[in-house]
C-alpha cells in the first residue's frame, strides 16, 4: 500500500478548538490552535505528544465529540467541521474510533456479539447478515468464535482491545482514530496487538490516525509522525526522520528520555539526555538574554 | 439476561484459567449471579416469601373472603374469633378476616399506583437531566427544590379536600412528591456513565440519543430503581395508612389504614381490631425493606467467604526453641531466622499468597517465590499484570486485603521474620513498628495517594512528627528541605499548596520525599513511573537513583517497563503467573534471558525493531482466558 496518493483523505485545515470556560465572563479555553495535518490514504499518521498536549483532542475534534472553534475538517472531499448526528451515521462507514482504556470502552452489560452488531444494525443491516459479519470479524481480529455470547469482563485487556478493534472495523471505515489503543496493554499484549493494527491496513488499506504517547510505538507503527506540545503541532514529517533525529527541542527531550532496555547504553542514553538539557538551557538563558 | 447461559459462561471463564495454566497462579474466582446470590441470602428469601403470600392473599381475596368487606351483620359486633369469622368482627359487625384481605387488595394497588407514578415523572426526567445536562437540567433542579420543599402531609390534607376521600388521588398526589428522589437517583446514575468511552463509541457510529439512552445508559439505573421502589411502596403504605388512621379516608372500602383507625376507636372494647391491620402493615413495609436491602446486598456486596478455622494453632517453630534455648517460648516471641541470612535487609524465602474462595479452595495469586534485597542494592521486580509482582511488593509492607493469606513461606526484614514459616497472616503488630519509619512506599498514582483535604506540607509534617518524634517546626524545617532535595524549585510554595495545584510529576517528587522523609533502609516503588509523561519519568528516575545512592538504602522496583529496570536496577526478578522465573544481575537478564518468558517479554520491546514489521509472529490465535 503506497502511502501517497493523490488527494488525502482527510484534511485539518487551522483547526481551533476551544471549551467554553466555566466562570462566568472568562476566556474560553483553548486546547488546539492552528492545526494542520492530512493522511492519505491507506497511510498512518502517528500523533505524539504529553499529556494535556492535546492529541486526544483533535482525534475528538475528527470524530466529531470536541467543538470546532474554528478551521475546517475535510474528510474525502467533504467538509465535516460541523457534521450533524444525521452526517455522522453516514460518516461513520468510514471513520471509527478505537479508544484507549479497553475497559470502559465497552459496554459491560452487553455481550461482545451485541456489541459488535451495533454499528451494523444502525446502518440498518438485517440480524442475520449482522452475525455472519460479527462472525468474520472475530476471526479478522483473532478472537474465538464463541466470544460472541461472552461479557466484556470474561476477557483480558488484549482481548477487550481487539473487540473494540472488530467493532471499529465492523463497517470496514477508511479511517480509524486510534486514541492511545496500546498504552493501557502489558507489553508482550501490546506487541500482539500492533502486529493485528499492521495486519489490518496490510489488508484492507485502513488509515490510521495513531494518538500515542509513547515515540517507540508511533515509531513502529506510523508512516509520519506529528509532534504536539502545548495544543500546537511543533513538527511534522517522515517517521524515520522526526523519530530519530528530531528538530524541535521538545522532540529531541521526548526522544533521550525514554529508556532503552540495556544497562550500558541507557547510561549513555541518560548522559545525553542531560547534555541536551544542559545545551537547551544555556540557549533558552541566552535567548532571554538577548530578549 | 438468560441466567443459565451466563452461569455456564462464567463457569467456562472460570474453569479456563485452571486448565491452561498447571503450575504457579491456581485456583478460580467462583461467581455467582444476582438471583442466585439474592436466593441464598436468608433475609432475602424471608421478605420474598411474605411478600409473595400478602400478594397471593391480596389477589385471591374474592375467593378466599367468607363475606363480602362492607357485609355488616348488625346482630354480631365486636365478636370474638369462632367458626364462622375466624379473627371476630368489628363494631359494625363486618368479618375482620375478609376486610383484611380486600384491604390487602386496595393498599398494595395504591403502593403500587404511587410507585408508579414517582417512576413515570422521575424516571424520565432523571434520564434527560442526566444526559443533556443543560437547561433542562437546571429548570428541573428547580422544580424538584420546590416539590421537595413542599410539606408533605398538608399538601395531602389539602388534595383531600379539594378531592374528597380517594386513596388514588391521595396516592396520585404523593407519587408526585416523592418523584424527586427518582429524579435524583437516575440523574446521578447517568451522570456517573455520561461520559464513559463506550457511549462516545456509540455516538462515533452514529446511533440516535435515544437509542444510546435505551441501549447503554438505562441499564446504569434499572438496578437502584428496583431498590428504590421497594422503600418507596413501603413509604406510600405508611403514609397511605397513615391519613386513613386520621379518619381522611374512604370510609366504604376496606383498607388496612381504614381498620387501624376503626380499630383504635374500640380499642379498649377489642384490641385485636388494632393487632391485625397493624400485623399486616409491619409485615409488608418490613418484607419490603428488607427485599430492597437483599438486592443491594446481592448487587454490591461481593462474596461472602467464611474464612476456614485452621486445625492446628499457630504455634512457635522447632527452630525458635533451638536457636533461644534459654527462653521459654512464649505466645509472642518469634522465631529467629536462619543462620547466615541476617545480613540481607529482606529475605523473601518460598513465599506463597492466596485468596479464599466461596467454594471453600484457595485462589493462589503467589507461588513459592524467593528473593533477598541487601542495602544499597536496587531490585527490580518485572512482569505484567496479574503476575503476582504487587502482591509479592504488598506482603512485604503487610498492606494485603484482609481476607488474603500466606499460605506458605516466610518474610524477613533485618535478621527477624514478618512473616515466621507457617504464619497465615503479616503480623501487623510488628510491621507497623517497621511501616513508616524503615520500610516506606512509592505509590504508582501520585494524585490519588495525597488527601485533597491536607496541604502538601501538613501530609508531610504530621508523619515526621508522630514517627521521628520531633517537634513541628523540626519538621517543617525538613521537609522544606526534603522538597529541596527531590527537585522542587520552589519549596515553600509547594509546601502550602493542596495536591490539586500541582502537577502528576510534581506530587510523585512530593510523594517520594515523603517516603524518604523517616530514613527508611527499603524503599519499595510500586510502578513508580507508570502515571507520568516520558519526560517526567526521566526526571524522577534521577531523582530516585541520586537519593538511593546518597541514602544508601535497598530499594524494590517493582515495574513492567525493562526501560525503567535497565536505568536503575542491580538486579531483576521476572515473575510470570505468580512464579518468579528468572532471576540475576540486570545486564544478565537484559542481554542473554534464559527463559523463554524474559526472551518473549523483551522480543516485545519496540527499542531497535524494523518499523512496520511484525513483532510477534501472526496469525495464531489469541489463548481465550
Amino acid at each position: 500500500m503506497s502511502p501517497t496518493e493523490s488527494a488525502p483523505l482527510l484534511t485539518v485545515d487551522q483547526l481551533v478548538v476551544e471549551y467554553p470556560s466555566k466562570k462566568f465572563r472568562a476566556k474560553p479555553f483553548r486546547a488546539l490552535t492552528d492545526i494542520n495535518i492530512s493522511i492519505g490514504r491507506g497511510e498512518t499518521l502517528g500523533l505524539v505528544g504529553e499529556s494535556g498536549s492535546g492529541k486526544t483532542t483533535l482525534g475528538r475534534a475528527i470524530l466529531g465529540l470536541a467543538p470546532v472553534t474554528g478551521g475546517k475538517i475535510s474528510f474525502d472531499g467533504k467538509d465535516i467541521s460541523h457534521a450533524t448526528r444525521r452526517d455522522r451515521r453516514v460518516l461513520s462507514r468510514d471513520l471509527q474510533v478505537v479508544f484507549q482504556d479497553p475497559y470502559t470502552s465497552l459496554n459491560p452489560a452487553l455481550e461482545i456479539g451485541d456489541i459488535l452488531a451495533e454499528p451494523l444494525g444502525v446502518q440498518g443491516m438485517e440480524p442475520a447478515a449482522a452475525k455472519k459479519r460479527v462472525k468474520e470479524l472475530l476471526d479478522q481480529v483473532g478472537l474465538p468464535a464463541d466470544a460472541i455470547h461472552r461479557l466484556p469482563r470474561e476477557f483480558s485487556g488484549g482481548q477487550r482491545q481487539r473487540v473494540a478493534i472488530a467493532r471499529a472495523l465492523a463497517l470496514s471505515p477508511k479511517l480509524i482514530v486510534c486514541d492511545e489503543p496500546v498504552s493501557a496493554l502489558d507489553l508482550s499484549t501490546q506487541a500482539r496487538v500492533l502486529d493485528l493494527f499492521l495486519q489490518i491496513q496490510k489488508d484492507t488499506g485502513v488509515s490510521y490516525l495513531f494518538v500515542s504517547h509513547d515515540l517507540d510505538v508511533v515509531r513502529h507503527i506510523s508512516h509520519r509522525v506529528a509532534v504536539m506540545y502545548h495544543g500546537e503541532i511543533v513538527e511534522q514529517g517522515p517517521a524515520g526522520v522526526v523519530t530519530t533525529d528530531p528538530d524541535h527541542p521538545y522532540t529531541q527531550r521526548l526522544l533521550l528520555a525514554s529508556p532503552v532496555p540495556d544497562p550500558d547504553r541507557q547510561e549513555q542514553r541518560r548522559a545525553d539526555r542531560h547534555r541536551l538539557l544542559e545545551t537547551q538551557r544555556m540557549q533558552h538563558e541566552q535567548a532571554g538574554a538577548l530578549a | 439476561m438468560n441466567n443459565s447461559s451466563e452461569e455456564a459462561a462464567a463457569t467456562a471463564a472460570a474453569a479456563a484459567p485452571a486448565t491452561a495454566i498447571p503450575a504457579g497462579q491456581s485456583g478460580t474466582v467462583v461467581r455467582s449471579t444476582v438471583i442466585r446470590r439474592l436466593f441464598k441470602n436468608p433475609l432475602g428469601i424471608v421478605a420474598m416469601t411474605i411478600l409473595l403470600a400478602v400478594s397471593l392473599l391480596a389477589v385471591l381475596a374474592p375467593v378466599l373472603a367468607p363475606f363480602d368487606q362492607n357485609y355488616a351483620n348488625i346482630a354480631k359486633t365486636l365478636a370474638a374469633p369462632d367458626s364462622v369469622n375466624i379473627l371476630g368482627t368489628d363494631s359494625a359487625g363486618r368479618d375482620v378476616f375478609s376486610r383484611l384481605l380486600y384491604g390487602a387488595q386496595l393498599t398494595l394497588l395504591s403502593a403500587l399506583l404511587c410507585a408508579g407514578v414517582a417512576i413515570a415523572i422521575g424516571l424520565p426526567a432523571g434520564l434527560i437531566a442526566g444526559y443533556y445536562a443543560g437547561k433542562f437540567e437546571a429548570a428541573s433542579n428547580w422544580v424538584v427544590g420546590i416539590l421537595m420543599s413542599l410539606p408533605g402531609l398538608i399538601v395531602l390534607l389539602t388534595i383531600r379536600a379539594a378531592f374528597g376521600p380517594s386513596v388514588w388521588m391521595s396516592m396520585i398526589a404523593f407519587g408526585i412528591l416523592i418523584s424527586p428522589s427518582y429524579f435524583r437517583l437516575t440523574r446521578t446514575a447517568v451522570q456517573s456513565v455520561r461520559n464513559e468511552l463506550y457511549v462516545d463509541a456509540a455516538r462515533v457510529s452514529g446511533l440516535s440519543d435515544l437509542s444510546i439512552i435505551a441501549r447503554h445508559i438505562f441499564s446504569v439505573v434499572r438496578a437502584p430503581i428496583i431498590i428504590q421502589t421497594a422503600a418507596i411502596a413501603g413509604v406510600a403504605i405508611a403514609i397511605q395508612s397513615g391519613l386513613e388512621f386520621l379518619g381522611l379516608g374512604d370510609p366504604t372500602k376496606s383498607t388496612w389504614g381504614v381498620m387501624l383507625s376503626e380499630g383504635f376507636k374500640n380499642v379498649y372494647l377489642n384490641p385485636t381490631l388494632l393487632f391485625w391491620p397493624a400485623l399486616a402493615m409491619a409485615l409488608t413495609i418490613g418484607g419490603l425493606v428488607l427485599l430492597g436491602n437483599a438486592i443491594r446486598d446481592a448487587l454490591e456486596d461481593g462474596e461472602k467467604i467464611k474464612p476456614r478455622r485452621t486445625k492446628a494453632p499457630v504455634t512457635v517453630p522447632v527452630a525458635g526453641r533451638a536457636a533461644a534455648p534459654a527462653a521459654r517460648p512464649s505466645r509472642k516471641s518469634v522465631a529467629a531466622v536462619d543462620p547466615g541470612t541476617e545480613h540481607h535487609l529482606v529475605k523473601v524465602t518460598n513465599l506463597g499468597v492466596g485468596y479464599p474462595q466461596a467454594d471453600g479452595s484457595i485462589k493462589k495469586v503467589v507461588d513459592d517465590v524467593s528473593f533477598h534485597v541487601d542495602r544499597g542494592e536496587i531490585l527490580g521486580i518485572v512482569g505484567e499484570s496479574g503476575s503476582g509482582k504487587s502482591q509479592t511488593a504488598f506482603s512485604i509492607l503487610g498492606l494485603l486485603p484482609d481476607n488474603a493469606r500466606i499460605v506458605a513461606g516466610s518474610i524477613q526484614f533485618d535478621g527477624s521474620y514478618t512473616v515466621a514459616p507457617g504464619e497465615e497472616h503479616v503480623s501487623q503488630e510488628r510491621l507497623s513498628k517497621l511501616r513508616g519509619r524503615r520500610i516506606s512506599y512509592i505509590p504508582q498514582e501520585p494524585m490519588s495517594n495525597l488527601d485533597p483535604a491536607f496541604t502538601i506540607g501538613n501530609q508531610l509534617v504530621t508523619p515526621m512528627v508522630r514517627v521521628l518524634g520531633i517537634s513541628k517546626a523540626e519538621a517543617r524545617k525538613r521537609a522544606l528541605k526534603l522538597l529541596t532535595d527531590v527537585g522542587i524549585v520552589s519549596p515553600e510554595r509547594t509546601f502550602n499548596a493542596y495536591p490539586h495545584e500541582v502537577s502528576g510529576g510534581m506530587a510523585q517528587r512530593v510523594l517520594i520525599a515523603g517516603a524518604i522523609s523517616c530514613e527508611p533502609d527499603l524503599v519499595i516503588a510500586d510502578e513508580p513511573t507508570t502515571a507520568l509523561d516520558v519526560t517526567v519519568q526521566a526526571d524522577v528516575l534521577d531523582l530516585l537513583r541520586e537519593l538511593q545512592q546518597r541514602l544508601n538504602i535497598g530499594v524494590i522496583l517493582v515495574t513492567h517497563n525493562f526501560g525503567v529496570v535497565a536505568d536503575l536496577c542491580d538486579r531483576v526478578a521476572v515473575m510470570q503467573n505468580g512464579r518468579l522465573v528468572e532471576e540475576g544481575s540486570v545486564r544478565d537478564i537484559l542481554r542473554n534471558p534464559q527463559e523463554p518468558y524474559t526472551q518473549t517479554l523483551l522480543a516485545s520491546m519496540l527499542e531497535g525493531k524494523e518499523p512496520m514489521s511484525m513483532l510477534v509472529s501472526t496469525g495464531q490465535k489469541e489463548p481465550v482466558a
